[in-house]
């Protein structure tokens, strides 16, 4: 589930860079304000439990294959929502710098599809209204079941979302979506199961740990509703900023102009007709890109643009074929523009700038 | 388990290659990470059919991998255990985007070899049996776009390796704080590195307690996870409880100061500007494509 680097957009990556870091920058705050530093080392000593657990692996039934301990769900419901998404982040960032599971720039995307889904979404809407004040057991084990596998799933659905907008892989939508979804079912059961099973023990143990986490009411100042407004707005923004620079410049962000490996070498002045004979409508108007504007409902504004960037193929060398395929590119603006790390490299600066400026107002 | 212990493994490895004492590793941490997230950024950028632009930029993980002392077989080891994933992903690419977007001319190349002398270079190898083929070959745009995302996948791993090699994780940490990532998540992720070995093992001793008394070495039944795991989860949290009341008497505040000082001077300045100069040259004209149309253009 971990998405890669190599598979991801500056577009997409920056954009859920900002948002992940929009995220942490507020449960952080929300730590530093509700909570006695106790909670400090033990958010730190549960990541490293979320590693440890992962040793302890059990037979599933029928497969005979063997599962362990998901994350997110679990430190949820220990710990509530805020804690275990900046412990889920701090996972998967240890997860990306050593065993580079999931890549540098992939990590916004990875913190956001799991840590997001199941903190924020699965674990108050669903195990939280399940499960309510008087945790029983079946409360516990329908509760786990179900958030672990929707908080999954709704993952899930994001990295297909997210690889098909960056339109590096060629996996069309509903293929991926068809290959994601029940892998991640089952993944999903699994997790859920385990989550149920270690919430029991721990329930039958240490009732007061849950009842803690459970009556852990959030203290007033900032909803997280008014948060994620705030961040939608500031990814649209950052999305729309990104794929208007890349959409002026055809050099910049997105193009998708190719030149094959050693390829132009043959293309010499000499008659020796060694050129390749490239299909510019290939480039031009990519086939596969074909569902975007069908499901353009569940696609942001930026990516919708990353979409044409995508189609806009231009290469110096290739202008005469050029002109004529995709006239809106000039060859002059292609040699122009900065290039797409920059401007993530900005948008990442510029989040922690404003991120250092929120703390020392704070 | 045998994976985990592996990761362990590699883990203190990668400690121990970061204690290195070159000057890069002695370079402030944050030019590092600046200049890794640069370059992840800009490699990328590049657009999914790119190939040839994506050459020069191994440049810069052999630069290091040099000045650094690392091994540069481990890398390529560490590498090759990951490649599977991107390789199952981008292995569609072939089978859905069969396109035809480039057209290699053998006729033209073995007249491109003639020309320019190669087809009997230095009497050892002879191309002049070549001379009868003609024809083409027809590259689809999927598998282009599949060696574009194997060697992206190469670059952007290489890179976060050998940050992490040449810096190691406390440093990379403080130098993540310096660029305003919010304390209590630092203080988060240093915290759970130090742990992940010690519950590591509490784990490892749990499991060997078992094994021990079970005739059947094999698997752990479900019934039976639930309890260990949250046997663990029970010592995790008496040991966070200890380690809190530990800290509190050595006056912890809720910040993590390190002895070690961070100086960005004129060197960090400098690294950090050239490379960054250097991957966006390679980012903005595609160098094996200008040398070749040079050396093409030469004779």
């Amino acid at each position: 589930m971990h998405m890669a680097d190599a598979l991801i957009s500056p577009a997409v990556g920056g954009t859920m860079w900002a948002l992940s870091a929009g995220l942490i920058g507020y449960c952080s705050k929300k730590v530093k304000n509700e909570m006695d530093d106790q909670k400090i080392p033990l958010m730190g000593v549960m990541g490293a439990f979320i590693f440890a657990a992962q040793m302890i692996n059990f037979t599933i039934p029928v497969t005979g294959s063997s599962g362990h301990l998901g994350g997110g769900m679990i430190l949820s419901i220990l710990l509530g929502p805020h804690i275990a998404f900046l412990t889920m982040a701090s996972v998967l960032t240890v997860q990306a710098l050593f065993f580079a599971d999931g890549g540098l720039l992939a990590l916004g995307c990875n913190i956001f599809n799991l840590g997001f889904f199941p903190c924020f979404i699965a674990y108050p809407l669903i195990y939280k209204k399940i499960t309510r004040e008087n945790p029983t057991r079946n409360n516990i084990v329908s509760g786990s079941l179900i958030a672990a596998i929707l908080g999954l799933q709704a993952g899930a659905f994001a990295v297909v979302v997210e690889t098909v907008m960056s339109g590096i892989s060629e996996l069309p939508f509903s293929t991926f979506l068809m290959l994601m979804q029940p892998v991640h079912l089952a993944i999903g059961i699994v997790e859920g199961v385990t989550t149920a099973a270690v919430v029991i023990f721990i329930w039958k143990a240490r009732p007061e740990i849950l009842n803690a986490a459970a009556s852990s009411v959030p203290i007033g100042g900032i909803s997280i509703k008014n948060v994620l407004t705030g961040i939608t707005v500031a990814a649209v923004i950052t999305g729309g900023a990104l794929s208007w620079f890349a959409s002026s410049n055809p050099d910049g962000l997105e193009w998708a102009m190719f030149k094959t490996a050693g390829v132009e070498e043959l293309e010499s002045p000499h008659e020796l007709h060694a050129s390749l004979s490239k299909v510019q409508e290939k480039t031009a108007f990519l086939p596969d890109y074909g569902f975007k504007s069908d499901e353009s409902e569940l696609i942001l504004n930026e990516n919708k643009s990353t979409e044409e960037n995508g189609t806009t193929a231009a290469t110096t060398e290739d202008k005469k074929h050029q002109s004529s395929a995709w006239p809106a590119v000039d060859s002059g603006t292609s040699v122009s523009g900065l290039t797409g790390g920059l401007l993530t490299l900005t948008l990442a600066v510029a989040v922690g700038f404003i991120l250092r400026h929120k703390k020392s107002n704070a | 388990m045998a994976n985990l212990h592996n990761n362990l493994f590699d883990i203190f490895y990668m400690d121990t290659l970061a204690a290195g004492d070159t000057w890069l590793h002695r370079l402030d941490p944050r030019a590092k990470v600046l200049t890794t997230l640069i370059f992840v950024a800009t490699v990328v950028s590049c657009g999914k059919y790119e190939v040839s632009m994506l050459i020069p930029f191994i440049l810069y993980p052999v630069f290091m991998v040099t000045l650094a002392n690392l091994p540069i077989l481990y890398i390529i080891k560490k590498m090759a255990l990951l490649m599977p994933f991107a390789f199952f992903i981008g292995i569609f690419n072939p089978l859905m985007d069969k396109n035809i977007i480039a057209r290699i001319d053998l006729t033209g190349i073995v007249v491109w070899i003639e020309t320019i002398g190669l087809n009997n270079i230095m009497g050892l190898i002879d191309f002049n049996g070549l001379k009868g083929i003609t024809g083409t070959i027809d590259v689809s745009g999927g598998w282009i776009s599949f060696f574009s995302i194997m060697m992206r996948f190469c670059l952007t791993v290489g890179a976060a390796l050998i940050l992490i090699c040449t810096t190691g994780f406390d440093s990379v940490c403080m130098a993540l704080q310096r660029f305003g990532v919010p304390g209590p998540f630092i203080v988060q992720l240093m915290f759970l590195y130090r742990y992940m070995f010690v519950l590591i093992d509490e784990a490892s001793r749990m499991l060997r307690a078992r094994a021990l008394r079970t005739f059947d070495t094999g698997n752990i039944k479900h019934n039976l996870f639930g309890q260990m795991i949250g046997q663990l989860l029970l010592r995790t949290l008496d040991r966070a409880q200890r380690i809190h009341l530990a800290m509190c008497c050595r006056g912890f505040d809720g910040h993590v100061r390190m002895v070690r000082k961070m100086n960005f001077g004129m060197t960090e300045i400098l690294f950090v500007a050239g490379w960054s100069l250097v991957i966006v040259t390679f980012r903005m004209y595609n160098i094996p494509v200008k040398i070749g149309t040079l050396i093409s253009e030469i004779p």
